[in-house]
């Protein structure tokens, strides 16, 4: 190793905009409570669909701050984007305007993008599906930008001025995840000194419903909205759709403390491996998400002992949560029995992209505030699932040291490690 | 010292070749694949022409359950995965399964996939949606589906950045390198000649109205007016030096020497765009002076005001008219992420014959001070070349590739 300086990406900023309230404050109320946010949707009429629950962020996007420009352009997960990136440089303290641009980046985690737009313009410029020919006439002009959705990072950057690299990670339910995954590198090789990082999606659409549908991976539980989502219970029988965004402010731990900034966590180590076994199922072993977590403990020098909470995926599907139970014994040993281990899906739904990063303000929250948030709706735990899943009630503990994965279509299977630069000793 | 990374293997999918080589000679005929769009009847539409892969039969190169699962761009790809490695003399089976990765950039997913479903939906109903859709949509689905091909366990990712993810999607390869991944495959495929893609593509404003396919994509001409969109890309094999040394590589097309991104500022905003930065800063992190380059493979996106921001960016890195600027996507229309992989894998053969492809049809604007390799290939001896890519929203990527000298291979 050179002797040269090591930097160091840190977390000094957060916004969230989820499910049961808009903005970080109203958040950490509703996991610490314990209360959940699913619901019947009610963007559309659900009764022709399978699953019919959803947990709905409510953003007035006039309220947030959006002009009616912005409104008219943007799909709904690009708002959620721009909002939540807004709150978050608002809280890092950082005067973005003093930064020079070419040196701020974005990353921006989405799995499926302006799916609510498309779905909603292939309906009109199909007249409702009976034009194989598309009328191009009736398109809106913003449709390229609903198309790709490298537009949600190009909206950040201009709501914020970095005009540094700026790009979409797109890897299924790993994405919020690997966005910050992302961004820590842009930070440590030196590519950019600030990024604005983290992740966004807004699914809620006929079009993904009938994906699910199609492959039961929603649960059909529509008689009890509020009590759906069961991650690690034995009731449980698929997961809850939800939407939002998590955004940070990342910079180097030198800067950060230079400006005496408040500083959540170092993002100290990440690590992404794939199953290579199925786009959508998962061995029971979880070999590759131990590899993952094994492979961020190192990077971050930290030992299984260190990790004070697991933020887990905790889906609520019946493959995943017994993969994930097998990965943190595979990876921690005796550790995985004695650590907390909680899925706020169980009250905020599953964001698909967005989540991984929504779990990350959850885990760095959880150190801020010293508690662990719960898992909601757990009362009949699975035998096969036989670790300390934190149900129904906030614990209050120290924690230093966080880990959090992530599991997505496609493979793919992420860890993070967040840890207090302070106390820890990372 | 961190680690080189070479690339080892090329496969290439385009309109003007299923074969690196194939494609290579019809890139320095000057052989163009633009003609009118033949997948759907696109005469209703503004803009008629397109670059079409025409010969390629998913069903010769995949298993037939994997057919309905796939959108053609991911049939593509899962081929070119199979012509990348083949290329590379690599059989993943070999390495430890961690060892290998897979990054690609992605533009719109599977979207003629999702169209066909979002018409079921639409006309049909919720239940008549495939089980498939899902994932074979998503902008995810090309990493995850040659991962399971091939057995691929490493770090894996997908980028989505317009028309620049092409190289983000290499860069962040690249980075997983020199982290201590010895190999990963990247690039990316795209195609969504479809009608609901073209109809989001012409919401762009950018595509070419004209007919005539020698008179339609003209980047840096005074008639410049749009682009011809395309299908397919290129994919790479990426090896840190040391590995590839060890296995004895049979071919080493190069190194991913620099790279560097930016993003301009909105317009309107008053503040000047920022490709050159990105230029600039590809060429710092290679170590090079601009003298040190011999050919830029250009963005070319023929919109004259794009246009001008490139020439302008070039001359001032480089010089009035001091490098030679090239952009053979005029054969093959604009690839979306797909066309900067395809144009690295021109440059590396570039470095390899010492010979730069031309630009086609156009007749290079005195508007701008570059040093257009028109009409037929020239000659040069290159040990650099830039690839500049930019996306919708003021992307701007810009990579440099280097060639690499090395001893020939032991005798086996």
């Amino acid at each position: 190793m050179s002797g040269g300086h090591v930097r160091r990406p840190v977390i000094t900023g957060v916004g969230v905009t989820a499910p049961g309230g808009v903005g970080v404050k109203e958040f950490w109320k509703l996991l610490t409570d314990g209360r959940t946010a699913t619901r019947r949707i009610s963007f559309f009429d659900p009764s022709p669909f399978r699953s019919q629950v959803a947990a709905e962020a409510d953003l007035d996007a006039e309220l947030s701050g959006l002009t009616p420009q912005e409104t008219r352009r943007m799909d709904r997960a690009a708002q959620f984007a721009v909002v939540t990136a807004r709150e978050a440089v608002a809280d890092s303290g950082l005067d973005f305007a003093g930064l020079p641009p070419h040196r701020t980046g974005v990353t921006v985690g989405s799995a499926v993008g302006a799916t609510m737009g498309l779905d909603q313009e292939y309906r009109t410029v199909s007249d409702g599906g009976r034009l194989e020919l598309v009328d191009h006439t009736y398109a809106v002009p913003h449709l390229y930008n609903y198309m790709v959705p490298s537009s949600f990072a190009t909206e950040v950057a201009w709501a914020v001025g970095a005009e540094g690299p700026a790009t979409v990670v797109s890897t299924g339910c790993t994405s919020g995840l690997d966005a910050i995954g992302y961004a820590a590198d842009l930070i440590r090789e030196g590519s950019a000194d600030v990024v604005v990082a983290g992740a966004t999606d807004a699914p809620i659409s006929p079009i993904t419903l009938a994906c699910f549908d199609a492959i039961k991976a929603t649960t059909p539980r529509n008689d009890d909205p509020e009590h759906a989502s069961r991650p690690f219970d034995a009731t449980r029988n698929g997961f809850v759709l939800g939407e939002g965004a998590a955004m940070f402010v990342l910079e180097d731990l030198d800067g950060a403390r230079a400006r005496g900034a408040t500083i959540y966590a170092e993002v100290a180590g990440f690590a992404t491996r794939s199953n290579a076994f199925h786009m959508t199922g998962l061995r029971p072993d979880g070999r590759e998400m131990a590899e993952a977590i094994r492979v961020a403990l190192d990077a971050a020098r930290l030992a299984p002992e260190d990790i004070d909470y697991i933020n887990a995926h905790g889906s609520g599907t019946k493959q995943n949560d017994r993969h994930e139970t097998a990965a943190f014994k595979r990876s921690l040993g005796e550790h995985a029995y004695r650590t907390p281990v909680s899925s706020i899906k169980s009250m905020i739904g599953h964001s698909l992209g967005a989540i991984g990063s929504i779990e990350v303000a959850a885990s760095i929250l959880a150190m801020t505030h010293d508690v662990v948030p719960p898992t909601a709706n757990l009362h009949h735990p699975d035998p096969e699932c036989d670790l300390d899943y934190v149900p129904l009630t906030a614990r209050e503990q120290r924690v230093d040291a966080v880990l959090s994965v992530g599991s997505g279509f496609g493979g793919f299977q992420s860890a993070i490690v967040l840890a207090d630069p302070e106390r820890s000793g990372a | 010292m961190t680690t080189a990374t070479w690339v080892t293997g090329l496969a290439v999918a385009a309109p003007t070749g299923l074969t690196v080589e194939e494609y290579w000679a019809a890139t320095l005929a000057g052989r163009s694949a633009i003609g009118p769009v033949t997948r759907f009847d696109a005469s209703s539409y503004p803009a008629r022409l397109a670059g079409e892969i025409t010969g390629f039969a998913a069903e010769e190169h995949l298993p037939s359950r994997l057919l309905p699962q796939t959108d053609r761009m991911t049939q593509l790809a899962l081929a070119g995965s199979d012509w990348a490695f083949a290329n590379a003399g690599v059989d993943p089976a070999q390495l430890p399964e961690f060892d290998i990765g897979v990054i690609t950039a992605s533009h719109s997913g599977g979207f003629e996939f999702g169209q066909n479903e979002l018409r079921a939906l639409w006309s049909k109903g919720g239940r008549y949606v495939s089980a498939y859709q899902s994932f074979a949509w998503f902008y995810a689905v090309n990493s995850g589906q040659i991962s399971i091909r091939h057995g691929l366990r490493g770090p894996s990712s997908v980028v989505v950045s317009d028309q620049a993810g092409g190289l983000d999607a290499v860069a962040q390869a690249r980075r997983q390198i020199r982290k201590g991944t010895p190999m990963v495959i990247s690039g990316a495929v795209d195609a969504s000649l479809c009608p609901w893609g073209w109809v989001a593509q012409l919401t762009s404003g950018r595509l070419s109205t004209r007919d005539d396919p020698g008179r339609a994509y003209l980047p840096f001409d005074d008639d410049a007016a749009g682009h011809v969109p395309g299908e397919g890309g290129a994919l790479l094999v990426l090896e840190s030096a040391e590995h590839a040394r060890t296995r004895g590589a049979g071919r080493v097309y190069g190194e991913i020497a620099g790279y560097a991104a930016t993003t301009d500022p909105r317009r309107g905003s008053g503040r000047e765009p920022t490709l050159r930065n990105a230029i600039e800063g590809a060429l710092a992190d290679a170590g090079v002076e601009p003298a040190d380059i011999g050919a830029v493979f250009a963005d070319a996106a023929a919109v004259p005001e794009l246009d001008r921001v490139e020439a302008e960016a070039i001359a001032k890195v480089f010089g009035p008219s001091a490098v030679p600027v090239t952009a053979p996507k005029t054969m093959t229309g604009r690839l979306y992420s797909g066309a900067a992989p395809l144009d690295l894998a021109a440059a590396f053969l570039a470095l390899r014959d010492g010979v730069i492809p031309p630009t086609i049809n156009i007749r290079p604007s005195r508007r701008y001070d570059l040093d257009l390799v028109t009409g037929a290939p020239r000659a040069a001896p290159l040990r650099c070349v830039l690839v500049v890519a930019r996306g919708h929203g003021g992307l701007n990527s810009a990579m440099v590739v280097r060639a690499v000298d090395r001893p020939a291979p032991p005798n086996r």
